[in-house]
């Protein structure tokens, strides 16, 4: 049964209806409106209609099929107002049963969700016709089963109550026939010209649909034109292709056939179309299975700290200025003829080129987009020389469609539009008005012309200046279609018929050519019709919606060979006198598109721990030279950035000024940052987009010109005086000398499989004078293996999307209360005044489920117990709140409800909740269940097939998410199942397991591959880790205790 | 005092106990006192018809502050704990603080009552009386912070209890907090018993003496038909005495439960076998300079100089020098043990205590109850009475700060640096914590106003009249 046949009748039925009557209404939200609505006399009649006049109607068919059309809008009103007390009712089962629909099951569709245009397979969890839940699409090569933070938050952006919800007009709501009676004058005008004044903006597309009708649409209007503009598009690695190949290509990363990496600036961790799928690579190499170990190596060159820094072996950190110098220097000493090197960071470069020649054709360098074209191509030229070509990289034609200079088509449009050419503007998507260089007008030229129209899923800053608002239809509730990274092409269906009434990129081009009217859904099976073919299109369209994902459409390998140019001369870069900046792409809210995203703004940001903030980051060093404060501890060593005080951190507000624009912003102190740049993240400052986002940080967009998009030098930057109060997560960045996260180096790991033992005692396990629990049955543990673990945070927002967890809000995480059942640690370990000295490493923190559970004694009323299967659960009707538990808890994953966090009131959030999980009301404690709900639905599956229930049956919502397969949940009982295995591998230890806790989340130590030829810190080694009290070497840093630690640490 | 194998004298005016009189300098009764002049002065306080404007003044304010109380309360339950400064790591703030605090107080009463009692202190007998009415108000005031304290008050309020109900649910008996439940409400009982049968004789006098109908007829019920026969003082005797026997292990026992709280979680700075011995000491240093507190302006405004003399004062001081020693001793060994038991993180609770952010809080405490009590070996120091009285304000804050710092020093940075938090107390903490002291000042202002804040039969024991001859000794 393929999921098309399911959905398409559904969508005909429940909401298009209720939606029509929407457009007259001049409610200011839907959900308002609906309840209105809902309250009419014809929609009461409506409801009423079933019960009073059945017994007729039951004999009439045509009258039953009304009934059931009642149904149908009662059910989806049922979603709609589910937790509200409804008035008594009576309940009348399904006639006709739907196929596939199990009251309480959930059904799962493939589609994807767009990163940059590009698509993420996934599969959306459906409860009752309401989409739950992303999942990675196992079948997706960009996804492999897992996903990214913000691909799990695609979902609340689907419910997002602030999203664009009709049609408007200068503010005032107009209905869709208002807005086509307006535009088929205009484009009447354009048609004898061709379409002269006709331009189209968008981002960037893969859509293989939307990319034929816009050419459609430009064979019918010739004169017009199609601009596309995103800030973080990939200008510069398309020029560098242009340079090294004569055309652009799509270059394809392997990087699990990778020995040795070099990432210059690139973070292929943490963004970009293929990020999930990288992860997945690199750590398949970072595994260690007992003593075999083919671990990979990564270098990396970063003028902003990064995930991909902190995962390397040897990081390099240095001014964006010096990078095309070391990237020169690197293809020199490869033997390429290129001048302009700069030997300035010999000392690294040159052991790390040696390895990369040792492990030619095994190794990979891969460039970042701030990278300048040539420097683009000589890495081009890097991995053809290292014969790396071919099997750690590969090349294809563009996966996007038409790609272009964005940034000089986005100036093109603003010329055409400055000199009056322009007469109508078509912007779908995008939010060029907030998001344009500082040094394009685009919101001056814009105002000029006549009829500005914008499909966008909020009424942002773009929208306000636009005459008409047509709101999107999310890509969960529409057909539509987009490629991966490698070319493979994903049919999106919808999850739902359009909440607010949205239309598609689709429907909208589809009204410029003369098949107005048509939906998305016939647009797009149209197209496929016309590319797969008459022949056994059903049969391959439905093979295709069922996969997520059309076989074979990846696009095919593409040889090309680096035609060496002028690019390969360069001059010695002097390092200029004064501060540089660097602008990069949120880690959390993007480019901004997803500033209205909750779980995205509180999301802690990998490095900085921030959230709902961007700042201007620098180093220590910096730092201390601009006068930003920093927090001390007694000896003077610096631990935090800012000051760390009940509210929040306190921080001083700086001005940075750069080619005569500035803006205002928090300064942090983010160790590792080189000296003398610093980073400001793009996807804040919004100042209009929803209730979330409006007014969160500062727009970094003001300073970056279209010239110098990602770094910039001549930046002046001096305290305001002003301070203000960021919320912080971790402001604390050492270990303080503690065995929290264990790791060694390769070569220690070699000699002494058992290091971490060493590292840690473990009480024995008859330390009591209670007999022994049996745990006959299973035994739920988890394992985490810290050398996968990448710190991306995906299994943050998995973990907030399963287990309905509230987002709290800036004030409330300053204070200290964040709700995330799972927490990425981070930690530093180095001088934070040498950021070469630095190493980062994260460790994700959840419920331990100790066996010897602190919490579970000291709560009063016996609301934390423990099951018979060692899962420690919360009894949420019985906790009172005493909080003891949290105190209690060593690891501190317990979280309180201080207010009446969750929203109970937004209707659509509550369509998002998972309904297997329940909503925690004020006043209880709440914490990680290993998803306690996951295993009973297993478990019922095994009792109802008479089975056991199968190792790896059972996927806790972190693991399933985790990119880097570094969370492994399972039976510990079953000897043979994957989380006994890593438990019995010497690396596995328990976190704190020396207060007898016995937690039954085990970590598994880090293994890092440094070379030892290389110079500065190598990686952290056990005999060093035990002594790193935080970034002083000696473990008696207390003074007056001065034992402290040995007796632990053995 | 009787002892057991001594029975009452006959004379049923002259309590049996009342031995030498004392040398002028440690007099516990000023010279010139019979039983007459004794009962007026004590009971003149509670039958005048004028209620001194002094005592509206006071009052008023104590109301004031409760009103805040029952403000912020509503507020509380309103919108929810989140209102307080507690957060994730610092579960606990200062209703936890006041609650330990008020009990820490709450303690010189048992102990002025039983404990004194039975090892025959007299000097016991001007202050018992209100300091056992102390002990109770600072029990109710204690008694509001861990019910309210919770997520879930509501519930909180009898789930807490071992209560029979349909579900088989039972609280856990494993929780220091049930034992808390248990200590703390038995406490509360065993003090208002004790207190009220204390207080039968008196009614009856304050019965006889009463000149208005319905004032008669309210000390009438409360003296219970006390007639003051034989049979009367036998059994009142009995009933006293057992009462001592039954009030004194609680004076251990109830700190030392509150102290569990603290010493059987496993937080670094709360796990230490010290606790209970140093919260009891600390409880009764905490207890006798509020009593001093006290003390010092009842006896100055209702001329209650020739009851509560400067002996009593003096003595009260020393108790309090030495518990504040044992006390002193307690942060000693914290520290000790900090080091000595070589356990990280135990050590660098005590450093960061010292040296964090909390350090200031830290000296404060150390100069309140280390420091400051080491003054009191100065005997001028000790019988001054202004002295005496700030160096109850100090001790109060010393003890206050001493909750703090095992509180919430403790918790603010645990075993995981990734959690480290800071904690400061809201305008809300600080609504409830001035409001609890409202509730104290309002209903001891009621209790000198409406009952004997001195025991009258107890004082006339202390006369010279009442002195027994040699032989009968």
């Amino acid at each position: 049964m393929s999921a098309e046949s399911r959905l398409v009748p559904a969508i005909k039925l429940d909401l298009s209806g209720v939606r029509r009557r929407l457009d007259g209404t001049q409610r200011r939200t839907y959900w308002k409106s609906l309840e209105e609505l809902a309250e009419t006399p014809e929609f009461l009649e409506f409801l009423h209609r079933e019960f009073p006049r059945q017994a007729d109607e039951f004999t009439d068919p045509a009258g039953r099929r009304e009934f059931l059309r009642v149904m149908g809008a009662s059910l989806a009103l049922a979603g709609l107002t589910a937790c509200t007390k409804q008035p008594e009712e009576k309940i009348v089962p399904y006639v006709k049963q739907p196929e596939e629909i199990v009251p309480g099951r959930p059904l799962y569709f493939a589609t994807a969700v767009l990163d940059g245009g590009y698509a993420k397979g996934v599969l959306v969890e459906s409860h009752m016709g309401r989409p739950t839940k992303i999942e990675g699409n196992p079948e997706h090569p960009a996804s492999l089963g897992a996903t990214d933070a913000q691909g799990q938050a695609a979902v609340l952006g689907l419910y997002d109550p602030d999203r664009s919800q009709t049609v408007r007009s200068y503010g005032e709501i107009r209905s869709w026939q208002e807005f086509l009676a307006v535009l088929k004058p205009a484009l009447a005008k354009q048609k004898p010209i061709s379409g002269a004044g006709l331009r189209i903006l968008t981002e960037t597309l893969t859509s293989p649909t939307l990319a034929k009708q816009l050419e459609d649409v430009l064979a019918e209007y010739p004169q017009a034109s199609w601009h596309q503009y995103e800030p973080a598009a990939a200008d510069n690695a398309r020029a560098g292709a242009l340079l090294a190949f004569g055309e652009a290509v799509e270059t394809r990363r392997n990087f699990d056939k990778a020995d040795v990496i070099l990432a210059i600036d690139a973070d292929f961790i943490g963004g970009g179309p293929a990020n999930v799928r990288h992860i997945r690579d690199f750590a398949t190499r970072r595994k260690i299975r007992g003593e075999q170990a083919q671990l990979n190596r990564l270098y990396a060159i970063e003028s902003s700290p990064t995930l991909v820094g902190a995962n390397a072996d040897h990081r390099l950190p240095i001014r964006p200025s010096e990078v095309e110098g070391a990237v020169r220097q690197i293809a020199t000493l490869l033997g390429l003829a290129v001048s302009g090197g700069s030997a300035a960071h010999a000392a690294w470069v040159g052991p790390m080129v040696k390895d990369l020649q040792a492990h030619a054709g095994a190794s990979l360098v891969i460039a970042g987009e701030s990278l300048s074209p040539a420097a683009h191509a000589l890495v081009h030229a890097i991995n053809e020389r290292l014969g790396n070509v071919g099997k750690t990289l590969s090349y294809s034609t563009p996966v996007a469609a038409a790609p272009c200079d964005q940034s000089a088509s986005l100036q093109e449009l603003v010329a055409a539009m400055s000199a009056n050419k322009v007469d109508i503007l078509l912007v779908l998507g995008g939010n060029p008005v907030y998001n344009a260089p500082a040094d394009v007008p685009f919101r001056e030229a814009m105002m000029r012309v006549p009829l500005r129209i914008r499909l966008g899923l909020y009424d942002d800053e773009t929208s306000e200046r636009c005459h008409w608002q047509l709101p999107e239809a999310h890509p969960l509730e529409t057909w539509s279609d987009a490629r991966a990274y490698d070319g493979s092409a994903t049919i999106l269906q919808p999850l739902i018929a359009p909440l607010y009434g949205g239309k598609s990129a689709h429907e909208v081009l589809a009204t410029l050519t003369a098949h107005a009217d048509r939906t998305s859904y016939a647009i797009v099976r149209e197209h496929w019709q016309a590319r797969l073919g008459p022949l056994d299109f059903e049969r391959a369209w439905r093979r295709t919606l069922h996969d997520g994902l059309l076989a074979g459409s990846a696009l095919p390998e593409k040889a090309v060979v680096v035609k060496l140019g002028d690019w390969t001369r360069g001059t010695p870069a002097t390092v200029p006198a004064g501060l540089e900046v660097a602008f990069r792409v949120d880690p959390s809210v993007g480019d901004g598109r997803f500033a209205n995203l909750g779980w995205l703004q509180e999301l802690p940001k990998p490095l900085s721990k921030l959230t709902w903030d961007n700042a201007v980051l620098m180093s220590l060093a910096t730092a201390k030279r601009l006068g930003v404060s920093s927090t001390s501890n007694f000896e003077g060593r610096v631990e935090s950035a800012g000051e760390p005080t009940p509210q929040g951190t306190l921080t001083d507000v700086v001005e940075v000024k750069s080619g005569g624009r500035s803006v205002r912003g928090p300064a942090w102190i983010v160790p590792g940052h080189p000296d003398g740049v610093i980073t400001i993240h793009l996807g804040y400052g919004r100042t209009r987009v929803g209730r979330v986002g409006t007014g969160a940080g500062f727009n970094a967009n003001l300073i970056r010109t279209a010239a110098a998009p990602w770094w910039d030098t001549g930046v002046s930057v001096a305290k305001t005086g002003e301070r203000r109060v960021l919320a912080c997560t971790q402001d604390h960045w050492s270990m303080e000398g503690r065995n929290i996260i264990r790791a060694a180096s390769l070569e220690e790991y070699a000699k002494n499989p058992e290091f971490v033992k060493e590292m840690g005692e473990e009480p024995p396990q008859d330390l009591t004078l209670y007999p022994p629990h049996p745990y006959p049955g299973h035994a739920w543990g988890m394992a985490v293996d810290l050398n996968s673990c990448v710190g991306c945070n995906a299994c943050v927002t998995a973990c907030q999307s399963e287990n309905n967890i509230p987002v709290v809000g800036k004030d409330q995480v300053g204070r200290g209360r964040e709700m995330h059942w799972i927490r990425v640690d981070r930690y530093y370990a180095g001088d934070p005044e040498k950021p070469e000295s630095l190493e980062t490493q994260h460790q994700p923190v959840l419920c331990m489920h100790c066996e010897n559970a602190p919490c579970e004694v000291v709560c009063p009323v016996a609301a934390t117990v423990h099951s018979d299967e060692g899962l420690n659960e919360m009894v949420y009707n019985r906790c009172v709140g005493t909080r003891y538990c949290s105190n209690n808890c060593p690891y501190k994953v317990r979280r309180f409800n201080f207010y009446l966090y969750q929203d109970w009131d937004t209707k659509t959030l509550k369509m998002q909740r998972n309904p297997d999980v329940s909503i925690r009301s004020r006043g209880v404690m709440e914490k990680c269940t290993y998803c306690v709900q996951r295993i009973n639905e297993k478990r019922i599956d095994a009792q109802n097939e008479g089975r056991e229930i199968r190792d790896g049956e059972i996927q806790t919502a972190c693991q399933q998410a985790c990119p880097a397969e570094a969370i492994v949940f399972g039976d510990q009982n079953d000897a043979a199942s994957r989380v006994a295995r890593l438990k019995a591998e010497p690396r596995n230890y328990g976190l704190l397991a020396e207060l007898n806790t016995r937690p039954r989340t085990s970590y598994l130590a880090a293994v890092r591959n440094p070379n030892p030829e290389m110079p500065g810190p190598t990686a952290r080694s056990a005999g060093q880790l035990a002594a790193a009290a935080g970034f002083t070497p000696d473990v008696a840093d207390l003074g007056d205790v001065p034992e402290r630690g040995r007796s632990i640490n053995g | 005092m009787a002892s057991a194998s001594q029975p009452p004298a006959s004379d049923h005016e002259r309590r049996p106990d009342a031995r030498t009189h004392q040398a002028a300098a440690d007099r516990l009764i000023a010279p010139g006192h019979d039983f007459g002049s004794v009962t007026d002065t004590i009971s003149q306080i509670v039958l005048q018809r004028r209620t001194p404007r002094g005592w509206w003044v006071g009052f008023a304010l104590g109301f004031l502050l409760l009103q805040g109380l029952l403000l912020c309360t509503a507020k509380l339950l309103f919108e929810g704990v989140g209102v307080w400064g507690i957060n994730i790591p610092v579960g606990w703030g200062f209703a936890i603080l006041n609650f330990v605090w008020w009990i820490g107080i709450g303690h010189a009463g048992t102990l002025i009552s039983a404990i004194l009692l039975l090892l025959r202190q007299e000097w016991r007998t001007s202050i018992n009386r209100f300091a056992e009415a102390m002990t109770l108000f600072a029990v109710a005031c204690a008694a509001y912070f861990p019910v309210f304290h919770t997520g879930r008050p509501w519930v909180a309020a009898y789930w807490l209890m071992p209560y029979p109900n349909t579900m088989g649910l039972w609280p856990n008996f494993r929780s220091p907090l049930i034992w808390d439940v248990f200590a703390v409400t038995t406490y509360a009982t065993v003090s208002a018993m004790f207190w009220f049968v204390g207080l039968i004789p008196d009614l009856a006098t304050l019965r006889d003496r009463a000149k208005s109908k319905p004032w008669k007829i309210v000390y009438g019920m409360a003296a219970m038909g006390w007639r003051g026969s034989a049979r009367h003082w036998h059994n009142y005797e009995t009933a006293y005495l057992l009462l001592a026997g039954l009030a004194t292990p609680l004076v251990v026992s109830v700190h030392t439960v509150v102290s569990f709280d603290f010493a059987t979680g496993l937080v670094p700075g709360w796990h230490a076998t010290i606790f209970p011995p140093y919260f009891v000491a600390g409880a009764i240093y905490a207890g006798f300079a509020m009593v001093l507190t006290l003390s010092i302006p009842l006896r100055k405004f209702y001329g209650l100089e020739d009851f509560i003399t400067l002996k009593h004062l003096e003595n009260m001081a020393k108790v309090m020098m030495a518990t504040g020693l044992i006390v002193a001793y307690g942060y000693t060994m914290e520290a000790f043990f900090g080091w000595y038991s070589g356990n990280q993180y135990e050590g660098f609770t005590i450093w960061t205590r010292m040296t964090g952010p909390y350090r200031n809080l830290y000296w404060a405490l150390i100069f309140c109850n280390v420091f400051w009590p080491n003054l009191l070996w100065i005997k001028k120091l000790r019988t001054s009475v202004a002295f005496l009285f700030v160096s109850s304000l100090v001790v109060g804050v010393g003890m206050w700060l001493e909750r703090f710092v095992i509180i919430v020093t403790s918790l603010h940075r645990d075993f995981l640096p990734s959690s480290w938090g800071l904690y400061a107390g809201t305008q809300m903490d600080w609504a409830a914590y001035v409001g609890t002291i409202g509730l104290f000042i309002t209903l001891l202002f009621l209790f000198v106003r409406f009952l004997p804040a001195i025991s009258i039969f107890e004082m006339r024991t202390l006369v010279p009249a009442a002195e027994l001859p040699e032989e009968a000794k």
